[in-house]
């Protein structure tokens, strides 16, 4: 960069990025703002001082993993202490201010509308509420109209269509009342009018208050020096209640929507002790573990035979099977997933046309829990097993031939070669990266949601709850889906997960170092 | 190898032999039955797997043609496919580009320069990768909707804020990068620096043009492993006309609107490229696997 460009840019983006802090502290999250702020003058520092200059190659790798990755864990632990969810979504101001805009028609101050067109444009009429035979009566239209108002014309139509307008007394505006819109015509604008706030002469302001008026809007809410709410109507108080996260009056009765607060251990409590939520949350955490250690199991057997197989040198056309066999990690893992979904489906799919075929059966892969899962074992085999292979082929690549020469001149079978030279040399290096594919599949969410979505659900949960599903799985149903997105309980159950994953990785770390070390 | 093979040899290949055409069989079933399927006349026929009439009405509604029905009726195409097939590639192609940029600058700095917290820098990074972002989409998703009401071309539901997620995987990249940098002898940049060179200029114009293989393999695995992330795509992505291929084609696939043969179609037609593709790469994607890496 030429020197004489550096410094406006330089300035150019400071400004950017301060004007970005101000907006975020003004909106009230200075913890945000500091964050931001933080993150920037770090990014200044590094890129304009020389003290730190490895740090510019490093910077924006190091700000993606810390923003991407090592934020939202964290983020993540603090949210599993906290009852956010779509109920709780607001801060408590917020919620307090979402409150206190909340308004209700007044409908004995309310004024009946009509609207006129004028040219291209319309003006609004506003007359005191009355019965529609008095607009007939020459006398009372009379007294009806010294007490009406008209608006300028409006450009309704346009673009951007009028938010405020002033009306003025019909008496005094030079305007004749032709023929109103039907009620049909004045609906089209409706979304316009709903918007628009009409200022009288006495400084009320009227708003859209149904099809056929406009009405002055009370509050529903009174603050009150405390921090409490008052409802206007009965004049009840609502005090905020810090433990449960929404405003509640002296019964208990709690007002929506409620906001978030930290409740320390509430979400874990709930894990452990609501019988309702814990049978299935063992049901489904055994299976986490099931699935993850049988497709491992099963992968390494297939996987491992085939590697075996594959390195047998009297055998022909084995780089033509090798990719064959490679096939299924190749293809996305989201479409053959899909493909399996409707292979496996009870009426159309072609598994079960051949089952039917063959066997006269129909198995319900989709409606029964057992059979459910061994789709899902299948599935998931089928697309585990190449890795293995081709794992295991590596590593038997590199066995000394010499071994098995010896083990041919002393008359062993191949069985005997198998598991007294094969298994023993390969099972060291292979064991971190089993535990890497057990961790893998602990999580493996996509094949979970794409194919059975946690389907058939348990009977009987207050929170739905999918027989098939896998502890990842199911917290993003309680995040994302049909149980009530409490964000909360889906961040304490993933927390959870976060500590299984630390355990495993540190099993993987330690195991893989050993080696190293043999090595 | 000098082995004196016995009489029994003979049968045990001829049954190796088949034992794996047997299990080519039932891998490659479901590739081929989807081929197959995408022919077939009718979204529900069953029964015969070869089609007896070629019908291309499922290709013509994947390509976003629209076709008349035997009954005369006009069948529009049910979901924007090219329009996913393209998200997804732009996605990618960004996310990849981006990622190769960052993590090839921070594995120069590992590979070369000396800075302090370097070995706990390493390690942590290569911890947080063990904890996938599936883990933390409540967090992603809260992230991305504060960062949308600052700054909305970031937000939920814009493919820029997608791409920005992605950019957090970038330590596996880092780390096969800087195992590629430490292979080349340093004494090159140094003669480099002898004659007048800047760290920036010896990185760029005799460390990079060397390297170059390196990043077209971490630019393929960066680019595949973002055109198949689904989690984290199906949080931030909801609209139709916005979704990547990895979170659209479910929805050809829902009980209540059950469209096989033109998944099948859109299914062959999408996920074709990307298997060729990751075939082609095959050699490195499994060189990176053995370093600890699992597909995602």
């Amino acid at each position: 960069m030429t020197g004489l460009l550096k410094w406006p840019v330089v300035l150019a983006l400071a400004t950017a990025f301060l004007f970005l802090v101000f907006n975020i502290y003004v909106a009230g999250h200075p913890v945000w703002a500091l964050c931001v702020l933080a993150l920037v003058s770090t990014g200044f520092f590094i890129y304009l001082s020389n003290v730190a200059f490895a740090y510019r190659y490093l910077f924006p790798g190091i700000a993606g993993m810390a923003l991407f990755v090592a934020f939202p864990l964290l983020y993540t632990v603090q949210i599993g202490f906290t009852n956010y969810s779509s109920n709780n979504l607001l801060s408590l101001e917020r919620v307090r201010e979402y409150l206190l805009e909340q308004t209700l028609p007044d409908e004995t101050q309310a004024m009946a509308y009509t609207l006129h067109p004028d040219g291209s444009e319309y003006r609004i009429v506003l007359m005191p509420v009355h019965e529609e035979e008095d607009e007939l009566d020459p006398s009372k239209l009379a007294s009806l109209q010294a007490s009406s108002f008209v608006s300028p014309r409006l450009a309704l139509r346009s673009a951007q269509p009028p938010e405020l307008t002033e009306m003025l007394p019909l008496d005094k505006a030079s305007f004749h009342v032709n023929d109103s819109l039907p009620l049909k015509e004045l609906l089209k604008h409706r979304d316009v009018l709903m918007k628009l706030k009409l200022k009288l002469p006495d400084g009320r302001s009227l708003s859209y208050a149904g099809a056929r008026e406009f009405g002055p809007l009370n509050n529903l809410w009174k603050a009150n020096a405390d921090g409490s709410l008052t409802l206007v109507d009965t004049g009840e108080i609502f005090q905020p209640n810090n433990a449960t996260g929404y405003f509640e009056n002296a019964d208990g009765v709690q007002m929506q929507p409620g906001f978030k607060v930290n409740i320390g251990l509430g979400n874990y409590v709930r894990m452990f002790s609501d019988p309702d939520f814990r049978k299935p949350f063992l049901a489904i955490f055994g299976w986490t573990l099931a699935f993850a250690t049988l497709t491992v199991v099963f992968s390494l057997i297939i996987g491992m035979t085939l590697a075996v197989v594959l390195n047998w040198e009297a055998l022909r056309f084995r780089t033509l099977y090798r990719t064959l066999l490679f096939l299924p990690y190749a293809v996305p893992g989201f479409i053959s997933i899909l493909v399996f979904k409707g292979l496996f489906n009870q009426n159309f799919g072609e598994i079960n046309a051949i089952l039917d075929a063959l066997f006269g059966i129909k198995p319900a892969w989709f409606a029964d829990p057992l059979l459910a899962k061994v789709m899902l074992l299948i599935v998931n085999t089928w697309l585990g097993y190449p890795f293995v292979m081709v794992l295991c082929s590596g590593l038997i690549k590199a066995i000394p031939a010499d071994l098995y020469e010896a083990s041919a001149i002393a008359g062993a079978k191949p069985l005997t070669n198998f598991f007294k030279i094969t298994a023993p040399l390969i099972v060291k290096p292979l064991m971190p990266l089993l535990i890497a594919a057990f961790a893998y599949n602990f999580n493996n969410f996509v094949v979970i949601t794409l194919l059975t979505n946690g389907r058939p659900d348990f009977l009987n949960t207050k929170i739905p709850a999918g027989t098939t599903d896998i502890l990842v799985s199911y917290t993003y149903r309680i995040a994302f889906q049909d149980s009530g997105q409490n964000f909360g309980l889906a961040a304490a159950i993933s927390t959870m997960i976060f500590f299984m994953v630390a355990l495993l990785s540190l099993a993987h770390l330690r195991i893989a170092r050993v080696n190293q070390d043999i090595k | 190898m000098a082995i004196v093979t016995g009489k029994s040899q003979r049968w045990r290949v001829v049954a190796a032999h088949v034992g794996l055409i047997a299990l080519i069989v039932i891998t490659i079933f479901p590739l081929l039955a989807i081929v197959s399927i995408s022919l077939r006349p009718g979204n529900f026929s069953t029964g015969s797997l070869i089609p007896s009439t070629i019908s291309l009405e499922h290709w013509k509604l994947a390509l976003g043609i629209s076709y008349q029905a035997a009954d005369g009726s006009l069948v529009l195409p049910p979901f924007p496919v090219l329009r996913w097939l393209f998200n997804s590639i732009k996605v990618a192609s960004i996310s990849a580009l981006l990622i190769v940029a960052i993590s090839t600058t921070a594995a120069y700095a590992f590979a070369r320069l000396r800075f302090r917290f370097k070995v706990g820098i390493l390690n942590s990074m290569l911890l947080l990768q063990m904890f996938p972002a599936v883990l933390a989409l409540v967090a992603i998703y809260a992230i991305f909707d504060t960062i949308g009401s600052y700054v909305p071309w970031l937000g939920i539901e814009t493919h820029a804020g997608l791409i920005l997620a992605y950019l957090g995987g970038v330590a596996m990249h880092i780390w096969t990068i800087r195992g590629y940098f430490e292979t080349i002898p340093v004494e090159i940049e140094e003669c480099a620096k002898v004659d007048g060179a800047t760290h920036w200029q010896a990185f760029r114009y005799v460390l990079l043009p060397m390297a170059v293989p390196i990043l077209m393999v971490v630019f393929l695995l960066a680019f595949i492993g973002t055109i198949i992330e689904y989690p984290v795509a199906s949080v931030l992505l909801r609209e139709e006309n916005n979704l990547t291929l990895a979170v659209g084609s479910k929805y050809y696939l829902y009980e209540q609107k059950y469209l096989w043969g033109d998944f099948a179609a859109a299914a062959v037609l999408s996920g074709l490229p990307i298997t060729l593709v990751f075939l082609a790469a095959q050699r490195w994607i499994v060189s990176g696997l053995t370093a600890g890496g699992v597909k995602g």
